[in-house]
């Protein structure tokens, strides 16, 4: 069947199988490899991405539940050169070592700054409570994400200052 | 405006740098296994046993080899004409590549399909009908010795029951006569159930073996490239030359990417069938099922003392379940790795440990998780029996601690059991713990809250504080004594300064996430002066490293963190010479200072290490007996193991109408020696302390009788999350180890290996029972509330 969505600003379409997970429509047809898989029950989060704005584990919606719809992943939160805030406080406060949780991570997390711009240590933790990670024990992701939200204005500011 | 802050820059050395590999891994651009991508890529998949223990009868693969998509499917009978059904384990056992004449646990390699994609693969793995005989399954481990067991190895001629092996140290006499004397001796059985690493990527392979060149290129989730590469060679009569194993970036080890899996040598017989490249990844289950456990040891402990708490003798006999195969990756001297370093940091005056090994229809492996070769089963007994000993004697744990820790005075230290301890001031790290967490009044609240009158309604909940003192034996290790299939464990490395002052060091060992792309170049920076931003670090690529064991066991910095060390401190010798020659002075006339030689006495009589490289490769007249260019290798065996240790104080709250633990503190004092990058120092004890938390309570790897495998998904198989981990508290010492380089002592395992013995302990001041088995579930500690806690490997009817 024949799949068409936006991925990351751009539109693609594809003829897949229609029992093709998102998961591995984004790595294996569009050789989108920031999504990672991990498990088989919809427990891991790492294979998490944003569908309409929403987080979503893509491992649990079928290609063709996406077509129509729009999906960003790690890929797309770096803009015009810039990193997002929440990648560069991944690197400032050492949120991630081997790297394979921190995709999905920081879709989570900018999508909670998005809502709640200051959020307190604990709706941090609740915010990536469905998603494993286990090499950092959490405690440097909790400050990866404080360190997004102190620098989101100093970050919006330098998207002004850069913009024509 | 903006108001971005300048980042630090980056020290030229040890300190505090964010990481070089970051770069890559927040935009998604990692490359992990399974991002490899070759033309003509075909998919592998592996049907799987789902008896524990049976005969295979008759396979049928017709209709699999029917469908439209499959380009090879593999039993164990192609196998056995490649004559590759079958290899070494690494233990001195064999382990089948895929099942030939019985299968032995539920999970094992039956057959092998290779189709077009990945989930015509899988489609085809339904087509293949087997025959299988069942046959009783051996779970409990305390049976498999009894008469009547079932032999699981019949594959082993003349082989009658499911023993492996008998092993023993310490002084039995010795510690005997110290047990008689003894005023107290405390017993008590303990289990420290079987656990899985569970790295976040599973482990996977693509093999590609060119026919033209006969070179096979493998791209695996291994910690260990080179040992693999040399294992293929041996294992499949390839030439070693035309084998490269490259590990990229790899999603997390903890020790489940040490051993070579069927599936791997699966993809490279299928590439060489099919003439294409073979990727195969395993699925959550594969991997929770049939890759490396760890633990599995049935403890039973004795503890002796004075009445007034000195501790005076040791005594363990373990059960050790290692499954269908001996596959545990340990030295071979060693089948119970460093087990016998279970006196841990107290000075005894005897001990002895006996270890029986069996087998048992559970998958195969032992392999580490995050423990340097069994400490963490070794630290866990004598932390546990040193609690029951306080609970016996009513002492405090902490003052009975204080009142045994080896002194600063006696290091080294040689243990009862042959150890010797490099250095170390324990009273030290187990005081700054108690300050962190302000014991006493941590005491007090505690005392409070029982004296407390019942409130109406829900009960409230018990708090509980545990300490932990470890000591950890990693860095493996001295050549002589130390080896894994004959490969002794040395290191090498490879520093060059190119033309232009910047630098490439080449490591033997790998990163799957403990930095080393930025804390070698650290080890650089500090011995030459070159800034690590100007230092590329090679690794993960057999073409392009030198020969070493890999990265487990903590033993990345402490041995080939000690050959890049040297190897820098050799390039600058020569550095010396060519500087020399270059201001036309004697060498001993020339002092260095991070980054340049001088004149003694005329410091600006000078040549940066950038000058010294490029006139090392200019027509510079060289000294006598110097070559040009500026490089050097080393291959480090370490002298001896390196110690740290740490001391850890665990605050519980535990809910005694639901069982429910909620950890409200954790304190961890560590001493590594010197911390090359203390930000990446903090990141590894964290990652251990949750590790930690996750084992004591809800981790477990545990089996039904019929031999089913019940923790084979994370729905069932728990792992700690945000919610469970409190916000970690760490302090530090710094004990430099007197034989490394640099004094440091490795951390990556630490905290796995101090921290479930803290949190336990918590838990049991809590409840006041005395011992109950990791995990310690809600049902578990409910159960232990009411006198009647779970044996929890077993689901017993
Ligand atoms: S892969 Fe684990 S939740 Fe999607
Ligand atoms: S950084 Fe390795 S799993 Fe999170």
């Amino acid at each position: 069947m024949q799949v068409t969505m936006t991925v990351n600003g751009e539109q693609v379409t594809r003829d897949v199988e229609p029992r093709l997970l998102l998961v591995h429509f984004l790595r294996d047809d569009l050789g989108l490899t920031g999504t990672h898989w991990g498990c088989d029950t919809s427990n891991c989060g790492v294979c998490a991405v944003w569908m309409d704005g929403e987080p979503v584990k893509s491992c649990t919606v079928l290609a063709a539940m996406a077509s129509g719809h729009e999906i960003r992943t790690v890929e797309g939160l770096e803009r015009e050169g810039q990193l997002d805030p929440v990648q560069e406080g991944f690197i400032q406060e050492h949120g991630l070592q081997c790297g394979f949780c921190t995709p999905g991570m920081m879709m989570t997390a900018r999508y909670l700054l998005d809502r709640n711009p200051h959020p307190t240590d604990e709706e941090i933790r609740e915010a990536i409570s469905g998603q494993i990670c286990r090499c950092t024990g959490y405690e440097n992701i909790v400050r990866a994400v404080r360190w997004a939200a102190r620098h989101a204005a100093a970050g919006q500011a330098r998207e002004e200052v850069s913009a024509p | 405006m903006t108001t971005a802050e300048a980042p630090p820059a980056n020290p030229v050395g040890f300190g505090r740098m964010t990481r070089k590999e970051d770069a890559r891994f927040v935009r998604g651009k990692g490359t992990y296994v399974d991002d490899v991508v070759l033309p003509g890529m075909l998919h592998g998949a592996v049907l799987r046993s789902n008896l524990a223990h049976a005969r295979i009868v008759s396979m049928d693969t017709s209709a699999a080899e029917a469908h439209p998509k499959v380009k090879a499917v593999i039993t164990g009978k192609t196998l056995e004409g490649l004559k590759l059904a079958w290899m070494p384990s690494l233990s001195h056992d064999v382990v089948p590549v895929l099942a030939t004449d019985k299968v032995r646990y539920q999970g094992q390699e039956v057959a092998f399909v290779v189709a077009e994609d990945r989930y015509s693969a899988r489609d085809a793995l339904e087509l293949i009908e087997v025959d299988y005989e069942p046959l009783p399954p051996v779970m409990d481990a305390r049976e498999a010795l009894s008469p009547g067991s079932a032999v699981i190895r019949d594959d082993i001629e003349g082989k009658a029951d499911n023993h492996i092996f008998d092993w023993e140290a310490g002084d039995r006499s010795a510690t005997d006569q110290v047990f008689e004397r003894a005023e107290v001796v405390v017993t008590q059985d303990m289990l420290y159930p079987r656990v899985h690493p569970a790295p976040m990527e599973t482990c996977g392979a693509v093999a590609h073996m060119d026919k033209v060149s006969g070179k096979l290129t493998i791209w695996c989730t291994t910690q260990a490239p080179h040992a693999h590469r040399t294992l293929y060679a041996l294992v499949a009569g390839l030439p070693e030359h035309k084998i490269r194993v490259i590990s990229p970036d790899i999603g997390g080890g903890f020790g489940n990417k040490v051993g070579i899996y069927p599936g791997y040598v699966l993809a490279v017989v299928g590439s060489i069938l099919t003439g294409a490249p073979v990727k195969w990844t395993e699925d959550r289950s594969e991997n929770l099922m049939s890759t490396s456990f760890a633990r599995d040891y049935h403890m039973h402990g004795e503890i002796a003392s004075t009445r007034d708490g000195r501790i005076t003798g040791l005594r363990v006999k373990v059960l050790a379940d290692h499954g269908a195969f001996n596959n545990t990756a340990q030295p071979s001297k060693f089948p119970a790795g460093f087990f016998h370093v279970f006196t841990g940091s107290y000075d005894l005056e005897a001990a002895h440990c006996e270890v029986t090994g069996v087998y048992t229809n559970k998958a195969p492996g032992g392999v580490a998780y995050a423990c340097s070769f069994r400490v963490t089963e070794a630290v866990y007994l004598v932390e546990r029996m040193v609690d029951c000993l306080a609970d016996e004697l009513g002492m405090d744990p902490a003052e009975l601690r204080l009142k045994n820790l080896l002194r600063p005075e006696q290091f080294p230290y040689m243990s009862k059991t042959g150890w010797e301890y490099d250095s170390g001031d324990y009273p030290r790290a187990l005081r700054l713990a108690m300050d962190i967490a302000g014991y006493e009044q941590l005491r007090a609240e505690q005392e409070r809250r029982r004296r407390a009158p019942a409130p109406q309604g829900a009960p409230a909940p018990l708090m509980g504080i545990g300490v932990s003192f470890f000591t950890e034996t990693v860095g493996a290790g001295p050549r002589k004594h130390m080896d894994i299939l004959g490969l002794g464990m040395a290191d090498g490395a490879e520093v060059r300064v190119h033309p232009t002052g910047k630098a490439v060091v080449r490591l033997s060992v790998q990163t799957q996430g403990q930095g080393h792309e930025t804390t070698f170049a650290q080890i650089v920076a500090e011995q030459l002066g070159i800034p690590p931003e100007d230092i590329e670090v090679v690794h993960g690529d057999t073409d392009n490293t030198p020969f070493g064991l890999g990265t487990y066991g903590s033993r990345s910095t402490p041995v080939s963190g000690a050959a890049v060390a040297v190897a820098a401190r050799r390039v600058r010798d020569k550095a010396r010479l060519i500087a020399s020659a270059m201001l036309e002075v004697d060498p001993d006339d020339l002092e260095w200072e991070k980054g340049r030689w001088f004149v003694r006495g005329n410091p600006t009589s000078a040549r940066t290490i950038q000058e010294i490289a490029l006139a090392a490769h200019g027509p510079l007249e060289l000294p006598e007996g110097v070559e040009g260019h500026l490089d050097a290798q080393c291959v480090y065996d370490p002298p001896n193991l390196t110690y740290p240790y740490g001391a850890y104080i665990c605050v519980v709250d535990v809910d005694p109408g639901t069982g429910v633990v909620k950890v409200r503190r954790f304190v961890a004092v560590d001493d590594c020696g010197p911390r090359i990058n203390p930000m990446i120092v903090e990141g590894q004890v964290h990652g251990g302390l949750a590790d930690g938390l996750g084992m004591a309570l809800m981790q477990v790897i545990a089996f039904d009788t019929d031999g089913n495998c019940l923790g084979g998904s994370f729905m069932d198989y728990l792992l700690p999350t945000s919610m469970e981990c409190p916000s970690w508290e760490l302090g530090e010492t710094v004990t430099p180890s007197p034989h490394h380089p640099l004094g440091c002592k490795g951390v990556g395992e630490s905290a796995t290996v101090g921290s479930p013995a803290a949190v336990v302990n918590a838990v049991m001041d809590a409840i006041g029972v005395r011992h109950a088995d990791m995990p310690l579930t809600p049902a578990q500690v409910w159960r232990a509330m009411q006198g009647r806690p779970l044996r929890t490997d077993l689901a017993l009817a």
